[in-house]
């Protein structure tokens, strides 16, 4: 089974089956219908854009910014090659959602940039797909041969005149690549180290040439909004928050997995949808949208709706939607000491305060871990964070720094244990229990 | 340096960019070589730069970049173990620890006999099967408990 649970869903309506990726199951379930109606119709680039428009379809890639207004930025009519580029490099820790569209549903992204193609003038674009997920690639690469042997792609599609040729390229394993314009200099040959903007890729992309990127589930939903129509499509979600989004549920849950739900779904309904906390205990706390995100504590989470005005309210930021639930055996210091490792490890090194920043977010937040805090480390932990923020190329240093405030702001009091008495005030045997390593069974 | 099937596999990728845009096709040449001869030396380095008309040091930055690229050998098999947050919460450290006893080495360490090494590895981005490990860059191993891992052992030979 692809997705784990669903209310009212698009994406994964049909995916049972071994062979729900192949494009004869994809076409029999309504596939291409929408990409063949705008080509024999002979739709207009703005009707596409329109319609993406009043579907507010934000981006589902982290940002959230709507889709629609993003293709009306890219020159249409400017001479040349324009491009598409799909972010597949889903490395957001918690997030594996897009590794699931691409497993079960890949047609659904080629013919939602075949259509972005067609509305923004663009002759070719590439799949960057994380190269963690090998198998995920090589079945993309297949099911783009089938979509070029049926005409969907390639010179002439369905006899329009609409020219559009897609390819995969694969990551080798560098986070910062989720970040456009890394991911725009990877596929140039080069070290995903991001631009400055402006210029911004609609201007000067791929080759310098005018790009959009958008992230694959973002893609995957514009088949099913051109055949929906966009207002019955911002209908299926909440006002602001147009239609259904997968759910990545990690951590501390029953059953950990992908879920389908409109947005405006209340947290507690997808936490039951995952099998409610494991061995009966309580939340703690939860990161709602990837790594990056400020977690929240257990009581606002569960006053949370699963949309990106709901969770920017209590704080945090909807982000990939990669929920990570923690319960009361996590040790909140070791948590962040983990995710301070993790931006340490994957900062490009291009701007200062975010290589040396991250470097000292990890150095301190490990020795609070390990007993070697100092009472003063909390106040410079708080001083490193606004020395990184907002003085960087990319949103990876603030991305950084935003756990190390939340988790602070949040446990503050369990940090400070740490410091005076030099060891968790959650006993290293209970986190052993909640792992549930040498006890669960698959 | 590398066999007629790797450099048509190269050919292959060459193709799907325009064409003075080859450089771009740095990355899967490179995964392609290691793929072949199990780690990247210097020498498939400069040849793959050679095949692409990139200046060598341009193929040294990628090769060096990318985490997944190893510019030493490693043993038959890398076994690389997520132990980030998601994993972590259900077992990825733990699984890691399993893994070091087993094998009695640390990370970053191959087994005397050549034949397993040891990685800690960032986010696999398949967090709802956690612990993950991945095997040889390519296999995804999900749910990876006591048992499971055994299994995995007893199969690497």
């Amino acid at each position: 089974m692809a997705i784990l649970g669903a209310i009212n869903p698009m994406l994964s309506v049909g995916l049972d089956g071994d062979n729900a990726w192949r494009l004869a199951d994809y076409v029999k379930r309504g596939g291409y219908v929408a990409l063949r109606r705008i080509l024999e119709q002979k739709l207009p680039q703005e009707y596409v854009i329109n319609e993406v428009k009043k579907s507010v379809l934000r981006g589902r890639g982290g940002a959230g910014f709507p889709t629609g207004l993003k293709w009306s930025f890219m020159p249409r009519s400017f001479p040349g090659d324009k491009y598409v580029v799909c972010n597949s490099d889903e490395g957001e820790p918690g997030t594996f959602k897009d590794r699931d569209i691409l497993r079960y549903n890949p047609h659904s992204v080629i013919e939602g940039m075949a259509i972005a193609a067609f509305a923004m003038g663009a002759v070719r674009g590439y799949n960057y797909i994380h190269g963690e997920v090998w198998e995920i690639y090589e079945r993309f690469e297949e099911a783009i041969d089938e979509a070029r042997a049926a005409g969907f792609l390639g010179a002439d599609i369905l006899g329009s005149g609409f020219n559009f040729d897609l390819f995969g390229h694969h990551g080798y394993g560098a986070y910062i690549c989720g970040e456009e314009t890394a991911l725009l200099e990877s596929i140039e040959g080069k070290k995903g180290q991001p631009r400055f903007k402006p210029p911004f890729p609609a201007s000067f992309g791929l080759y310098g040439r005018p790009t959009t990127i958008n992230n694959t589930e973002t893609f995957a939903s514009v088949p099913y909004i051109i055949n929906l129509g966009g207002e019955h499509y911002l209908e299926a979600g909440k006002a602001n928050n147009g239609g259904t989004k997968l759910f990545s549920v990690s951590g501390h849950v029953n059953r950990p997995g992908n879920y389908e739900i409109p947005l405006g779904t209340p947290f507690a309904t997808l936490l039951e949808m995952a099998g409610g906390i494991r061995g009966g205990r309580k939340l703690k706390g939860c990161i709602p949208g990837g790594s990056s995100a400020p977690v929240v504590p257990a009581a606002a989470m569960m006053d949370c709706t699963m949309d990106y005005d709901s969770i920017a309210k209590a704080g945090s930021m909807l982000g990939s939607g990669a929920v990570i639930v923690m319960d009361e055996t996590t040790c909140m210091v070791k948590a962040l000491e983990r995710l301070s490792f993790f931006y340490y490890e994957e900062s490009c090194g291009q701007c200062t305060p975010c290589r040396e920043g991250t470097s000292w977010l990890y150095k301190v937040v490990h020795r609070i871990e390990h007993g070697q805090g100092r009472p003063d480390d909390l106040d410079l932990l708080a001083s490193v964070t606004g020395n990184i923020m907002g003085r960087t190329i990319c949103a990876l240093g603030d991305a950084a720094s935003m756990p190390v405030q939340s988790f602070i702001k949040h446990y503050r009091d369990e940090f400070a244990y740490h410091i005076e008495q030099k060891k968790c005030l959650v006993p290293v045997d209970v986190q052993r229990a909640g792992s549930g390593f040498f006890t669960a069974t698959v | 340096m590398l066999t007629s099937e790797s450099l048509k596999r190269i050919d292959r990728e060459i193709a799907k960019y325009p064409a003075e845009q080859k450089q771009s096709a740095v990355m899967a040449a490179l995964a392609i070589a290691q793929e072949e001869q199990g780690w990247l030396s210097s020498a498939a380095i400069e040849f793959v730069a050679g095949y692409l008309g990139m200046a060598p040091i341009a193929a040294y930055e990628v090769a060096s970049f990318y985490n997944m690229y190893d510019l030493k050998p490693v043993g038959k098999y890398k076994v690389s173990v997520c132990t980030n947050l998601p994993c972590m919460l259900t077992g990825g450290v733990d699984a890691g620890e399993y893994l070091k006893t087993k094998l009695g080495i640390g990370y970053n360490e191959t087994t005397p006999d050549g034949l397993i090494t040891l990685k800690e590895g960032e986010c696999m981005g398949a967090c709802g099967d956690a612990p993950v490990m991945i095997v040889n860059n390519r296999r995804m191993c999900s749910w990876m408990n006591p048992e499971q891992i055994d299994k995995l052992l007893a199969e690497l030979k």
